[in-house]
């Protein structure tokens, strides 16, 4: 399949070909392309897109996959309303 | 690796990577930077990328408009082949009361003297500008049209292609150890990838730039501490300006790509150079974008995450050399608003370290101007 079609992370609109790219151009770690692309940084924060970019980039370079490292995870982990968090905390008080 | 070099840049964020790009540009040959991480890791990816001149302190009102006027053509100086994504919509600073407006008064008197076209506004005025703005705890504001936004992975990505044409020659995952100095040369810088020779150093380590200054046996005034900051998922444009309040103590703008960035400051944050998240952030961050920006309140928080600003005495830079040890430059010190400066950090250090007429003076900004003298001038227009 043509790597343009090849839709890696779907909440930052990326493609295989984007990702090639990107390793052509010497940025090898997923916090680099993160950076780059906003591959991994969506609404899902790599949930979907992790393994696949992970593939890759042990693919491309012919790095063993369990010495890639996977992306930095940070809170939160699903997304909440800002107002939702106030109110929480208002009814906490 | 090399193991010689002209000039050694240490740190790969947006001001080493500026250092580097107009020092390439001015002629310097054999230029290498040193990233313990990748390019951005430290402050310069995890800040706000908030482009503002509206400041209270002379040397920061002019760093800023000057690099206000090299990012509005750095899309084609830097001749990048990605988007910087500078937008420029304005700053809304909002004030809670007289004492603040009276502040805003000097502020924008001094702006205004120096070109920058920053005005007063009503708190109606405000809410024109931004139509959701809950202005009932609001007492008036300022408003400078050309402050803005950038990418600062793309702009720093921007700096890094092309000093790299230029021939500089960038070391990520390598990590400075040690700066060897005998009879007040320098010597060789210690890495963790091997030595390299060299007469010149650059302190370009952000929030580590102290424990540089150490490894030379320089002292610099500065010290680092944890900002927290978080992003939304991205929605339709809904905010033009920045909007940020000293006292309210928040900052929260709409970047292009449609999130929304925001964070405050935590008063009680001890020094350090910890970057961890926290819950009383989110708590505090929720309650305030929500009663100053309402409908923002309706947007899902995705990530959170902190970074180090590196203080200064008067918060301001410290763009500078020293007598003690020649060979030895630094930029940092940043407090919190060097990501908006770095063109002219990297435009007058590079003259500096070469030896060329400085574009604007810089006592201000030298590492001896607090040597045994009280802060004259001390930035406080921060959140
Ligand atoms: C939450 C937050 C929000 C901010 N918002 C804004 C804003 O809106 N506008 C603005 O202008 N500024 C803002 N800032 C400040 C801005 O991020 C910094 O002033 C700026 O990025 C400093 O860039 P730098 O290149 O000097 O430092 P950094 O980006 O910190 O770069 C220093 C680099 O040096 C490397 N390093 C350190 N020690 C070594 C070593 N021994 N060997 C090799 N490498 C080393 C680090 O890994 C790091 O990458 C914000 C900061 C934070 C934390």
């Amino acid at each position: 399949m043509d790597p343009k079609h090849v839709i890696i992370c779907r909440c930052s609109d990326v493609t295989l070909a984007d990702l090639i790219a990107l390793f052509e151009q010497g940025y090898q770690t997923f916090e680099e392309l993160k950076r780059i692309k906003r591959v991994g940084m969506g609404p899902c924060q790599a949930n979907t897109c992790g393994k696949m970019v992970q593939w890759e980039i042990s693919k491309y370079f012919n790095q063993p996959l369990e010495e890639v490292p996977f992306h930095n995870m940070r809170p939160l982990t699903m997304g909440i309303k800002l107002k939702e968090i106030m109110e929480a905390k208002n009814r906490e008080e | 690796m090399k193991n010689k070099a002209d000039y050694v840049i240490i740190g790969g964020g947006i001001s080493g990577c500026a250092i580097a790009y107009h020092l390439a540009d001015f002629g310097a040959k054999n230029i290498v930077v040193i990233e313990k991480e990748y390019l951005t890791s430290g402050a310069t990816g995890r800040c706000g990328a908030g482009i503002r001149q509206q400041w209270g302190a002379k040397m920061n009102c002019l760093l800023a408009k000057k690099s206000v006027e090299f990012f509005e053509k750095a899309q084609e100086i830097l001749a990048y082949d990605g988007d910087i994504e500078f937008k420029q919509e304005g700053y809304l600073i909002v004030g809670s009361d007289q004492e603040e407006d009276m502040v805003f008064k000097t502020n924008v008197a001094l702006q205004n003297a120096l070109g920058i076209p920053a005005k007063r506004l009503t708190k109606e005025e405000a809410k024109q500008i931004v139509p959701y703005l809950n202005i009932d705890n609001v007492y008036s504001a300022t408003f400078c049209p050309t402050d803005g936004h950038l990418n600062p992975f793309t702009t720093t990505d921007a700096y890094y292609k092309a000093a790299k044409r230029l021939g500089v020659t960038f070391y990520t995952y390598t990590e400075v150890k040690d700066i060897v100095v005998k009879d007040s040369v320098i010597q060789k810088v210690v890495t963790t990838r091997g030595d390299i020779e060299t007469g010149v150093v650059i302190n370009a380590a952000g929030g580590w730039s102290k424990a540089i200054g150490q490894m030379v046996g320089i002292d610099i005034p500065v010290y680092s501490e944890n900002h927290e900051i978080l992003v939304t998922e991205p929605v339709e444009k809904m905010q033009g300006p920045m909007v940020i309040s000293f006292s309210k103590n928040i900052y929260c703008q709409q970047t292009p790509h449609g999130a929304f960035i925001m964070g405050r400051s935590d008063p009680d944050m001890p020094e350090g150079l910890d970057v961890s998240s926290s819950h009383q952030f989110l708590d505090a961050m929720a309650k305030t974008v929500t009663e100053l920006l309402p409908p923002v309140g309706e947007l899902r928080v995705i990530r959170q995450w902190g970074g180090l600003y590196n203080m200064s005495p008067d918060h301001q830079p410290i763009i500078s050399g020293t007598k003690k040890l020649p060979g030895f430059y630094m930029a940092c010190g940043f407090s919190g608003h060097g990501f908006m400066l770095a063109p002219m950090t990297g435009v007058l250090l590079a003259e500096l370290i070469l030896g060329k007429a400085p574009t604007m003076p810089m006592e201000e900004l030298s590492l001896e101007r607090f040597d045994g003298k009280q802060v004259i001038t001390k930035e406080k227009s921060v959140v």
